[in-house]
């Protein structure tokens, strides 16, 4: 049984004459959307959301993850719960808000009301219902089959016998311990969402997230502005490595001369600027030693989570992920992550590096959404124009951050979960 | 009573749009040069995200764009140059001003709000954005200058507009 029509790959590849291209019609057939959400986005885990958003008893979330709705709510005792936001009676969405705290929910439509944990509390009528009635587990919102953590990180998974979180980060677990090891507390998500979209293929933001080589021409004017501010950009030079963490997940490590807030001065930041880095950078020395606070200070992280989740450490900390509403279509969703100890100082600059760069009203993302609508454009020739050349650093032992090995692991992974079904 | 208080008296809110509305032309006509020199030296431009307080602060929450004044006039530079590929060509864009409000005086100042619908058109996609204006105006020499904008967009978010790569 062939899954997708006459299609066996989305891949040419040749490692003998490094080629390696990805057909067009990964980008635009509705039929390759259809085996995405049920090979991906069904299996896979997704990102559900931060701890720090649901910092006290009572606070929720609501979100779209993976095509469904989410109730996403810290219960009394503290415990994080993931649940299908629909009634168990008749199917409404229980909870409308986008985020508030609550003691309990209440679906408006008969009057059914929920603890914190979807347990089925009252309904009117109950005297009309079965003995048991509330007892029984389908009578409450039903819960994700999966949800687990690392580090803070929520993530849920539709498929109820899907490997362990852990198993299945795998090498970035490093990663991540290195992005929140930077905050001597812990991590937490500064407020305001940034919510947008993009007429283009979820997949071209994936590549654009851990995509070193278009800086110098997408973002000339980015680097240009970096120029202009105060002394400039700090004496460092682009230079770094990408890595394959398997599964499909990449990182991009490398140095960059912007400034970091964790831990790497600009001349624009002045004197105080200088004391407050100096501080944070000491303190990493004493917690892990020079070597690891280097790393953690002066490198950047650019990591890909397969399939859609973007922790870029850069000159700010993004969370970013992004789900296809159409083939051409995607909605994005981007949030700060910071550490919770730090001072109003570093916090005010490492959100305003956020925004120059990060961000559809930024100095630099504004092009990266034109850059992938034009992509998208450009994929209605594609009967005729019909591959993408992804071939950059192939053969090399140590990819730079600049080539394409990142995405060749995305596309490798992405191939095998969507025709292995059919092979 | 002082000469600001004087100034004050005088000014009526037909002042205050036509104001608005000559903000407005410079925008859709690209004047972007000029349009900056409608700010003071210490101006803030500010585009919040949509799930924030109004007057909640780009010190620790974040936006979609918090410029000073520097950044402001960086923004200008970039949008008038070719590698602003976001809006090269530049679109086409035509910024509606209504329901103009004068709010309060602040000593000399004055607080204004408006509404606004702005159209953007480029390569045959045309965007919609909506929301309100608050302005804080310095008046002098019969104009005004802008020491704040603040747009309120009143959209979820930016969907699906995907950028503010034009100026609001």
């Amino acid at each position: 049984m062939n899954a997708i029509g006459p299609m066996k790959t989305a891949l040419l590849i040749d490692e003998s004459k490094k080629i390696f291209k990805v057909s067009r019609q990964a980008f635009v057939d509705p039929v390759i959307l259809d085996a995405e959400r049920a090979q991906i986005f069904d299996k896979c885990w997704l990102y559900l959301g931060h701890s720090s958003e649901l910092a006290k008893p009572g606070d929720f979330v609501t979100r779209q993850v993976g095509g469904r709705g989410i109730l996403f709510a810290r219960d009394g005792k503290g415990n994080l719960n993931a649940m299908l936001n629909t009634c168990p009676h008749r199917g409404t969405q229980v909870c409308r808000e986008k985020h508030g705290s609550a003691k309990s929910f209440q679906c408006f439509y008969h009057g059914w009301v929920f603890g914190l944990d979807g347990t089925l509390r009252s309904q009117p009528g109950e005297a009309s219902y079965a003995e048991d009635f509330k007892e029984r587990s389908t009578s409450s919102m039903q819960q994700v089959p999966r949800l687990e953590s690392y580090r803070d990180f929520n993530f849920i998974c539709f498929d109820k016998n899907v490997e362990s979180l852990s198993d299945y980060l795998g090498p970035v677990r490093e990663y991540l311990d290195v992005i929140c090891d930077q905050a001597e507390t812990a991590m937490t998500i500064v407020g305001g969402t940034q919510e947008y979209s993009m007429r283009a293929n979820w997949k071209l933001l994936t590549e654009n997230s851990i995509d070193g080589y278009h800086a110098l021409t997408t973002h000339a004017t980015y680097l240009n502005y970096l120029k202009a501010t105060t002394g400039g950009l700090a004496q460092v030079a682009f230079e770094g490595s990408a890595r394959d963490l398997g599964k499909g997940h990449a990182v991009l490590e490398y140095q960059a001369p912007w400034g970091r807030p964790v831990a790497q001065w600009i001349p624009s930041w002045g004197e105080d600027g200088k004391r407050e880095l100096s501080r944070l950078y000491d303190g990493l020395v004493n917690r892990f030693g020079k070597e690891r606070a280097d790393r953690i200070a002066t490198f950047n992280r650019n990591l890909f989570i397969f399939p859609n989740l973007v922790i870029n450490d850069i000159m700010a900390v993004t969370v970013r992920t992004y789900y296809p509403a159409a083939p051409d279509f995607m909605n994005i969703s981007a949030w700060a992550l910071a550490p919770k100890e730090e001072t109003e100082w570093a916090r005010k600059y490492r959100l305003f590096n956020f925004l120059e760069f990060l961000g559809p009203g930024g100095f630099a993302t504004p092009d990266d959404v034109e850059a992938l609508e034009q992509c998208q454009r450009g994929f209605r020739n594609s009967s005729e124009a019909q591959w993408n050349d992804i071939s950059k650093g192939m053969g090399k032992t140590n990819p730079s951050y600049d080539d394409e090995a990142q995405m060749r692991a995305f596309w490798s992974n992405w191939n095998e979960h969507i025709f292995r079904a059919s092979a | 009573m002082s000469d600001g208080g004087t100034v004050m008296q005088t000014i009526a809110r037909t002042d205050v749009e036509d104001f608005l509305f000559a903000e407005a032309e410079l925008l859709d006509e690209w004047r972007l040069p000029e349009w900056l020199e409608l700010f003071t030296d210490d101006a803030i431009y500010y585009v919040p995200a949509t799930d924030l307080a109004v007057d909640a602060s780009p010190d620790n929450n974040l936006f979609y764009i918090a410029d000073d004044r520097f950044r402001l006039s960086e923004r200008v530079k970039r949008l008038m140059k070719r590698t602003a590929h976001a809006e090269f060509p530049h679109s086409k864009t035509r910024h509606l001003v209504s329901n103009v409000r004068i709010r309060k005086r602040i000593g000399d100042d004055l607080e204004v709000s408006s509404a606004f619908i702005t159209y953007r058109t480029k390569d045959g996609v045309t965007d919609v954005y909506f929301g309100s204006n608050r302005y804080r105006l310095v008046p002098g020499n019969g104009t005004f200058r802008i020491k704040e904008k603040r747009c309120l967009l009143d959209s979820e978010g930016l969907r699906a507009q995907g950028r503010v790569s034009i100026i609001l």
